[in-house]
């Protein structure tokens, strides 16, 4: 990590959606808290990871980055400038820079408009005239994510899901953007198409580099793609840590347990210890006090339940290895027990 | 096969074919093969000429649909003033006959009774839609307080009996504008007939597009397009308009016929257009008075009225499956 002013400073962010019920006057009865206080920095050219399960709040971090979604509270800044509420115009300048690629290659386009039309779009909202005219550009573009230029007029429904996620990229690239973010790119995608956007996108970062929050759950892609990797559960981070830092020494429970669920491609070697994790990821609704995953973790504790462990870099971390955890796993720990513990008893 | 491989191979049999096929272009590939769209298309074209050519076929066939041509020739009608000829006086003078009592003609106050109407019903779609495409756009977009209300307003419209309801404010519309003792003028009736249709029309098409506009709001790229700083109205017109034209055509054209109908029961109920103005309704009730002694006269307006709904509506079916061909039965 350079010492130098971050690209991207998130600190706090929280994003609590309200639950309205009642009749007849709706009212907030609760809320969904989807993200709730994140704490991470992303560096010029940099690619970071966010893994997690379904439901702990990766896309809705990605939504806010992007500023699709207001955050609840916390700050946003872009290259020191804080951009938590700004409004559509105060962001004009900064949109350029901040672009995103969507999951589903099938919604992410426009129906109705040609490959062209799709990937000048942005060009023409934030009135860009690149040397050569735009129709040039795009035609570059097509040409940089793998495309044929001369599909310039062909609609999206005559292309492939893997075709369309590169067309998806190129609108990405059309403003020359410092930071993508790239909410599961790939988890549309064939296994065999999965591999050669994930080399597009890391073409893309290292050649013309930009930096990227890589969202996923799929830890060995996120593994080849990106230098620093966060781990969330239920709305919070539990662990960031540069790649092989976390792949080699995991200190939290939870992503122990993750990184032991990777299936395993040799066939000879000894089958690896598997830490099952029993019952299901809280409601986000009424998170568990404390720290979040000691419902489901084999180590939780009286103190896991009233103190939630700060992000910190516990000791034996390397430096911008943090952890959130009251009792850290240790890189010699015996293999963690099969959960014999009821996992109520923790509750 | 690999996604390279794919591309490489649609690049080069799309050489000579680069411009790609947009889904317009498929739609009029698939009506062009439908059978009974076509046929029904032709028929429609063929009533909107008339309507449209009315005053010069007039002209050509050397009558008007004014003239009682009786008065000039009291042998065209016989002493109980039903035509004198067989079949409702039809000749090589008289194509469709003679209306019986007054002898005017039938062909030209046929042909003038198209045009009316059909100005009529054109007129109330035009309208109907532009209003539902506003407000079910706008509702559906900006959601929240403003889409409940909207959605309240077209529950109540849709609930109101429209029949009763546009007998009822025909006179209430014609009031607002002209004294009660003055005569309605043409201009008028015509414009009110319009202003109630459309007022009674725009919930049904409303709500349709609220709904396929929230659909549509949430998808990604209405969000790429929001990240890429677009201007709500940029969103509008040129992320999610394009996306509903299907909805609206096929709407409207399954309005038009309806509001034919409907401004030709207005007619014969005698709260719409009014004779002597010809048209397709007053045709009917005039042919409905003598329809025992002269059954000619109520066969015209009955037939080319049945003909002209049944091709607009199978043409209406046949542009839905073009469009929209995943919602074939």
């Amino acid at each position: 990590m350079s010492n130098a002013q971050p690209l991207l400073d998130v600190s706090g962010l929280t994003k609590h959606f309200p639950i309205k019920g009642g009749f007849p006057i709706k009212r907030t009865v609760g809320a969904v808290q989807a993200v709730d206080g994140l704490d991470f920095q992303v560096a010029e050219g940099e690619a970071l990871g966010l893994v997690g399960e379904s439901g702990c709040g990766k896309s809705t971090t990605g939504r806010l980055i992007t500023r699709l979604l207001e955050p609840t509270g916390g700050k946003i800044s872009y290259r020191g400038q804080d951009i938590t509420h700004a409004g559509r115009r105060d962001l004009a300048p900064i949109r350029s820079e901040i672009q995103m690629i969507f999951q589903d290659p099938y919604a992410s386009l426009n129906p109705r408009q040609t490959v062209g039309k799709i990937i000048s779009g942005p060009m023409e909202i934030n009135d860009i005239n690149p040397a050569g005219g735009r129709e040039a550009r795009v035609r570059e573009l097509l040409e940089i994510v793998g495309l044929n230029p001369e599909h310039y007029n062909r609609f999206p429904h005559e292309f492939s899901g893997g075709q369309r996620q590169r067309i998806g990229v190129a609108r990405a690239l059309a403003l020359e953007p410092k930071l993508i973010v790239a909410d599961e790119p790939v988890s549309a995608l064939d296994v065999s198409i999965q591999a050669q956007v994930v080399n597009l996108l890391q073409k893309v970062q290292r050649e013309l580099g930009i930096a990227f929050v890589f969202i996923a759950h799929d830890l060995a892609i996120v593994r080849h793609f990106s230098q620093r990797v966060a781990v969330m559960y239920l709305g919070k981070i539990v662990e960031i840590a540069d790649r092989e830092d976390l792949y080699d020494n995991p200190r939290h429970p939870y992503t122990r347990a993750l990184l032991s669920a990777v299936p395993e491609a040799t066939v000879d070697q000894e089958p690896r210890e598997r830490i099952r994790l029993t019952g299901d990821v809280p409601s986000p609704i009424n998170p568990p006090s404390g720290c979040r995953f000691r419902t489901r973790c084999w180590k939780a504790t009286e103190k896991c339940a009233t103190e939630a462990p700060p992000l910190v870099q516990v000791e034996g971390n390397k430096p911008g290895h943090l952890t959130a955890c009251h009792y850290p796993e240790t890189a010699d720990a015996v293999p963690a027990p099969r959960l014999s513990k009821d996992p109520e008893a923790a509750a | 096969m690999t996604d390279e491989a794919t591309a490489k191979l649609t690049a080069s049999d799309g050489s000579k074919g680069s411009e790609g096929r947009s889904p317009g272009r498929l739609a009029w590939k698939r009506f062009k093969r439908d059978k009974t769209g076509v046929i029904s298309a032709y028929v429609v074209i063929f009533f909107f000429v008339i309507a449209i050519a009315a005053p010069l076929i007039a002209k050509l066939y050397g009558k008007d649909p004014y003239t009682t041509y009786a008065s000039a020739n009291p042998n065209l009608l016989n002493v109980f003033s039903y035509p004198a000829g067989p079949n409702g006086g039809m000749s090589s003078d008289f194509w469709f006959g003679i209306e019986p009592q007054l002898g005017r003609d039938v062909f030209t106050f046929l042909l003038y009774a198209i045009r009316t109407s059909l100005g009529i019903a054109l007129a109330a779609t035009l309208l109907t839609v532009f209003l539902g495409v506003v407000i079910g756009v706008t509702a559906g977009y900006l959601g929240g307080k403003t889409d409940y209300l909207v959605g309240r307003v077209i529950d109540i419209l849709l609930s109101f009996p429209s029949t009763l309801f546009f007998i009822a404010f025909m006179p209430v519309i014609y009031g607002l504008f002209i004294a009660p003792d003055e005569d309605i003028p043409t201009w008028l009736r015509a414009t009110g007939l319009i202003i109630v249709l459309a007022t009674f029309g725009w919930a049904s098409i409303a709500r349709l597009l609220r709904g396929q506009v929230l659909g549509l709001r949430e998808r990604e790229f209405v969000e790429a397009a929001k990240v890429t700083g677009a201007s709500p109205r940029r969103i509008v017109f040129k992320e999610l308009l394009p996306n509903l034209w299907t909805p609206i055509i096929i709407q409207g054209t399954l309005m038009l016929p309806a509001f034919v109908t409907a401004e030709a029961g207005l007619a014969f109920l005698g709260v719409g257009m009014i004779d002597p103005t010809p048209d397709w309704g007053v045709m009917i009730q005039r042919g409905a008075m003598f329809y025992t002694e002269d059954i000619t006269f109520m066969l015209f307006p009955g037939l080319s009225m049945v003909i002209f709904v049944l091709a607009f509506n199978l043409l209406g079916d046949s542009v839905r499956d073009a469009l929209d061909p995943k919602s074939k039965r």
